[in-house]
């Protein structure tokens, strides 16, 4: 059990199946598979492909989009990254219009695309996905989102968007919303960990953050304290990070919006806060966020979102150059 | 030959040739063989006595094969179940080495993902694949990890 095919760092090593080539390949699966250097050196990266980029670094690159489910701006913005860097891309279409739709497996999906192309960014439902795409795949794999599992670029561009405001090592964040299955909340509260943050989650009953991740992050010397409302803590908050509480989590529609209404941030709950704050979203928000918080300076989930071309360009450059 | 003697000895027999697990968690004999990929349509010749009378343990189970000397990494799994089994080697009915178990690092085609979602569950060429850790088997595919009744996992 010798050799193994890692990550862009050695974090979570997987054995290589029997058969398959071995050798070390940049991919980018999980926020788990970084050590915290790792982080700043793409942080710093994509922080210099802001203010000045070379258009022609990956000029003749071609890169795969495979997205097995819907996405409108991690693939719009993974096009628009390669395209600024001078690359070209490709993608597979329609799941219906594909080989997929005839049975073929993932793992000879990839290998054949591995064929055509530089690197491959893959979006799938399954959890784990990515993972076996890096064990099949003779080209770099990027985790564009697996299932509820992974999508470590979201998690660079959340972190790139804090660094801009403040410096992330013992930040104060608090995390809300969905917990339980939010994954992007759950990879920064990870990816948070390295930066000795204190994690304050506010979420609805059930969908608390999973005490699995709550013991890890513990054992990791990380504090988590969890808050039975947002207004009793985001004066001591240093970013609010806010996710999107699914209206198919709830029997009905009316306990929906009786729970939706009190975890919504609105400007009168912001009237307080220190004046580095920051809240942040994913995005695409629902009710979570009241619109007047948009024009406020705490406000950043659209330069959250804009972040994300700097940080898959530097992200793209990295696996490739 | 006292009486205690003569019922163990009928209740399992020694072997010429083969391996012996001893010590085995009381109850765990059935789950050993399942881990170690021995099922009902497998030709070995097996003895498994239950709930034993044990010094050591107080009750045990007991499991004897014939014909088939366990390689290592056989062994190593059953210390997910019994931790505290030992191994011998039986060659012309003498013990012909003795061992304990070790925990394995890693389990691969063992053990079933419980994630429904993960893809180690789909129609892929793969096989399941758990890093051995403190708090249970960690799913190197979907991060899922497995802390409690391990047998009903078992592929």
């Amino acid at each position: 059990m010798g050799n193994f095919r890692v990550g862009l760092c050695a974090g979570s090593p997987v054995p290589i199946p029997p058969g398959q080539k071995r050798g070390f390949m940049r991919h980018i699966i999980s926020i788990r598979d970084f050590h915290r250097a790792e982080i700043d050196d793409l942080l710093d990266k994509a922080q210099k492909i802001q203010s000045r980029f070379d258009s022609s670094s990956l000029r003749g690159k071609i890169l795969a989009l495979l997205f097995f489910e819907p996405s409108t701006r991690t693939r719009m913005s993974f096009e628009a990254a390669m395209a600024r860097l001078g690359g070209s891309s490709i993608s597979m279409g329609s799941v219906e219009a594909s080989s997929i739709s005839k049975g073929e497996t993932l793992a000879d999906t990839i290998r054949v695309v591995s064929g055509y192309v530089d690197t491959i960014v893959l979006r799938h439902p399954k959890e784990g996905a990515a993972r076996l795409a890096s064990e099949f795949a003779s080209v770099p794999v990027i985790n564009a989102g697996d299932g509820a599992g992974q999508h470590p670029s979201q998690t660079l561009l959340d972190l790139y968007t804090i660094r801009q405001s403040m410096k992330i090592d013992g930040i104060h964040a608090g995390l809300l919303g969905d917990l339980r299955y939010g994954r992007t909340a759950h990879s920064l509260a990870h990816a948070l960990s390295l930066y000795g943050a204190t994690i304050h989650t506010i979420s609805p009953k059930g969908l608390e953050l999973p005490s699995s991740l709550v013991d890890e992050l513990s054992r990791g010397g990380c504090e988590v304290i969890n808050h039975e409302n947002i207004s009793g803590i985001i004066q001591e908050l240093d970013i609010l990070y806010v996710t999107r509480i699914q209206r198919e989590r709830f029997p009905d529609a009316s306990s929906y919006f009786k729970v939706a209404s009190s975890y919504r941030v609105t400007p009168d709950l912001l009237r307080d806060v220190r004046d580095s704050f920051i809240v942040l979203h994913p995005l695409p928000r629902l009710d979570e966020i009241d619109p007047g918080v948009d024009s406020l300076p705490y406000a950043r989930y659209f330069e959250q979102s804009n972040n994300g071309i700097p940080v898959r360009m530097a992200m793209l450059e990295k696996v490739m150059k | 030959m006292t009486g205690d003697a003569t019922e163990r000895g009928l209740l399992i027999s020694p072997i010429k040739n083969g391996t012996v697990i001893d010590h085995i968690t009381a109850g765990e004999a059935l789950n050993v063989l399942r881990i170690i990929g021995i099922t009902g349509t497998t030709t070995e010749s097996i003895s498994v006595a239950t709930n034993v009378k044990s010094g050591k343990m107080a009750k045990k189970d007991i499991v004897k094969i014939e014909n088939r000397e366990l390689f290592k990494d056989e062994v190593n799994r059953i210390s997910l179940i019994a931790p505290n089994a030992s191994i011998n080697i039986i060659r012309d009915y003498k013990v012909f080495e003795k061992k304990g178990v070790e925990t394995p690092e890693f389990l691969i085609g063992i053990v079933r993902c419980p994630n429904p979602g993960c893809i180690s569950n789909a129609n892929e060429p793969i096989q399941s694949r758990f890093e051995v850790q403190e708090k249970g088997l960690h799913c190197l595919y979907c991060d899922w990890v497995i802390t409690k009744d391990i047998t009903s996992y078992i592929i």
